[in-house]
């Protein structure tokens, strides 16, 4: 600590830690203050924006900065609905991800030490191939010509029912969306899993607790902090995700991360494009702050992290 | 407490089926000698000598292999230094500048990196925006796998060599460097990984000219899907096993050094 406050101390400091603040500063800091600013622009007549400062000669015409872009936001509906329905798959993709993953992370957690880390590298695996071939190999697996397909539509058929479409339908979002995410939630329910005092449960099943109560009053309490960090983990790439709506959803499948894209690739409307990607930030923070409030409240300090 | 345990296990095979099946289908389907992804015909090594042809998809794969080098390259001399002076020093702005961009969705980054290159540095999007771009989410990546790894050693060491009057770099060169090796290594090829398989952000950052893998890869899923996809994905896989496998290698022999030492 002494050496800290000394000359060289400080030098040391600043030169270990200047550089990567330095950078961040640049290519993190600068681009979001500019998101923000390019938010408050009129659009340009051809794409981008127009200037700040009318060019000299011109009268009228849109310059400098205006609440257009919020106020479009605020005009209909249909951006709402957009959002809403994008929270929606983020719920549901996060509740599916729990269900599945709750048992494998305690069944490695209450697996022989030297099987466990096997079993998470098994979980992590698939995470090394590349992210759109993740999706893609469900094209292949929902596509009509599938094995699945024909199976689930000739029982329809049995009875009689229309055949089913499953690629192009918020369904397939759905399966890419779970597919894409269950690591991240297999992950810190494990880490807060592995950590339990076997001795609890010993304890309560001495006390005559059934092996269902057992989970519900002592597994399950304890593990809330995992629950939530996982959930974050989930919830938040999947309210940003464009790419599994874009290959595996139909038309009608736009989230909020669709919607951002067309902006600054399609359409061109950087200061709409910019005032729904701080939209999004101001939804990714209250998400945030509420799982790490919610994990907080859920008592198990000692289990947290 | 039997049957709890047969249900826990018939649960987590289900998973683990659900995350392989989609892998083996497209492994398997890159040996098939059918146009469509359909059913099984038979063996083949077409896709792959299409694959090999397809002078696009090697500049692509070229390409994103110089970006991976670069931004790994970067990412872990930078994340290194984070790592180090977060866990030294009690910093307030370095942590949040360094995790943010890890735990945001990765649209946000790309926008923001886009809007910034077009408008302050008037900069022609292509090869140089896309290291910068997978540079700044990689940095987290490695600062995280350092501090871990610093998070368990005992401080002492470093103070004992300086006592001995060793300067912060040699101290820094001879005592904390070989020890956090591994860390370092593994940093750089998470970073490696991370960047050849980014999408999300290449495709914000992108420019018109040069063609990039994954980029490539979402026009043929988009466009036209030919099994040349599974070719280029299996190879793909192939690559981060063969990645992964080095990585573990070199973590454990660098371990063994540490306890004979």
């Amino acid at each position: 600590m002494t050496k800290e406050k000394t000359k060289g101390g400080r030098i040391t400091k600043w030169l270990v830690s200047g550089p990567p603040l330095l950078f961040l500063l640049v290519f993190f800091v600068a681009p979001s203050l500019i998101m923000i600013v390019t938010s408050f622009r009129y659009p340009g007549e051809f794409g981008g924006l127009a200037p700040l400062v009318a060019p000299a000669g011109e009268v009228g015409g849109e310059y400098g900065l205006t609440l257009e872009a919020y106020q479009f936001f605020l005009s209909s509906s249909l951006y709402a609905e957009i959002f809403l329905k994008s929270f929606g798959v983020a719920a549901a993709t996060t509740l599916i991800c729990l269900i599945m993953a709750y048992p494998l992370a305690l069944l490695i957690a209450r697996s022989k030490k030297r099987f466990r880390n096997l079993m998470v590298l098994l979980v992590v695996l698939p995470l090394a191939s590349n992210f759109l071939i993740r999706i893609y190999a469900w094209m292949i697996i929902l596509g009509p010509e599938s094995g699945l397909s024909h199976f689930i539509n000739t029982i329809l058929g049995v009875f009689s029912i229309a055949p089913l479409t499953l690629l192009f339908s918020p369904f397939a979002v759905l399966v890419g969306m779970v597919y894409v995410h269950l690591p991240f939630m297999v992950l810190p329910l494990y880490i807060n899993l592995e950590k339990h005092d076997l001795a609890l449960l010993d304890a309560a099943q001495d006390l005559g607790a059934s092996s269902w109560k057992r989970f519900w009053r002592v597994t399950w309490p304890l593990s809330l902090p995992g629950v939530f960090a996982g959930s974050a983990l989930v919830f938040i790439p999947v309210l940003g995700m464009f790419a599994v709506p874009e290959i595996l959803g139909g038309t009608g499948d736009i989230l909020i991360g669709n919607l951002i894209k067309d902006q600054f690739l399609g359409t061109r409307d950087w200061p709409f494009g910019s005032t729904l990607s701080i939209m999004l930030t101001l939804a990714v923070l209250s998400i945030a702050g509420l799982a790490t409030w919610l994990a907080r409240q859920s008592g198990g300090m000692k289990y947290a992290e | 407490m039997q049957s709890s345990n047969f249900r826990l296990w018939f649960a987590a095979a289900l998973v683990y089926t659900f995350l392989y099946i989609p892998l083996v289908i497209v492994v398997a389907y890159s040996f098939n000698d059918s146009r469509l992804n359909a059913e099984w015909v038979g063996f083949t090594l077409f896709w792959y000598e299409t694959l090999f042809n397809d002078k696009e998809m090697l500049i692509a794969a070229r390409n994103s292999l110089v970006i991976a080098v670069s931004a790994s390259i970067c990412a872990t001399v930078l994340g290194t230094m984070a790592g180090l002076a977060i866990h030294r020093y009690k910093l307030k702005v370095l942590p949040i500048l360094v995790f943010t961009p890890v735990a945001m969705p990765e649209i946000l980054l790309g926008v923001s990196l886009l809007l910034f290159f077009l408008q302050v540095l008037n900069l022609t999007l292509g090869m140089v925006s896309i290291i910068i771009a997978h540079t700044t989410f990689c940095i987290g990546f490695v600062a995280i796998i350092v501090r871990a790894r610093l998070q368990g050693m005992d401080w002492s060491v470093f103070e004992a060599a300086r006592d001995l009057g060793a300067s912060p770099w040699q101290s820094f060169r001879h005592v904390t460097l070989p020890l956090i090796m591994p860390a370092v290594v593994a940093g750089a090829l998470m970073s490696f990984t991370l960047s050849i398989d980014d999408f999300v952000i290449t495709f914000f950052t992108k420019g018109v000219g040069e063609p990039i893998l994954p980029i490539q890869i979402y026009t043929m899923i988009k466009v036209a899907v030919t099994p040349e996809v599974n070719a280029i994905s299996t190879l793909l896989m192939l690559l981060t096993l063969v990645m992964i496998i080095i990585a573990t290698k070199l973590d454990s022999g660098v371990l063994r050094g540490d306890a004979s030492q």
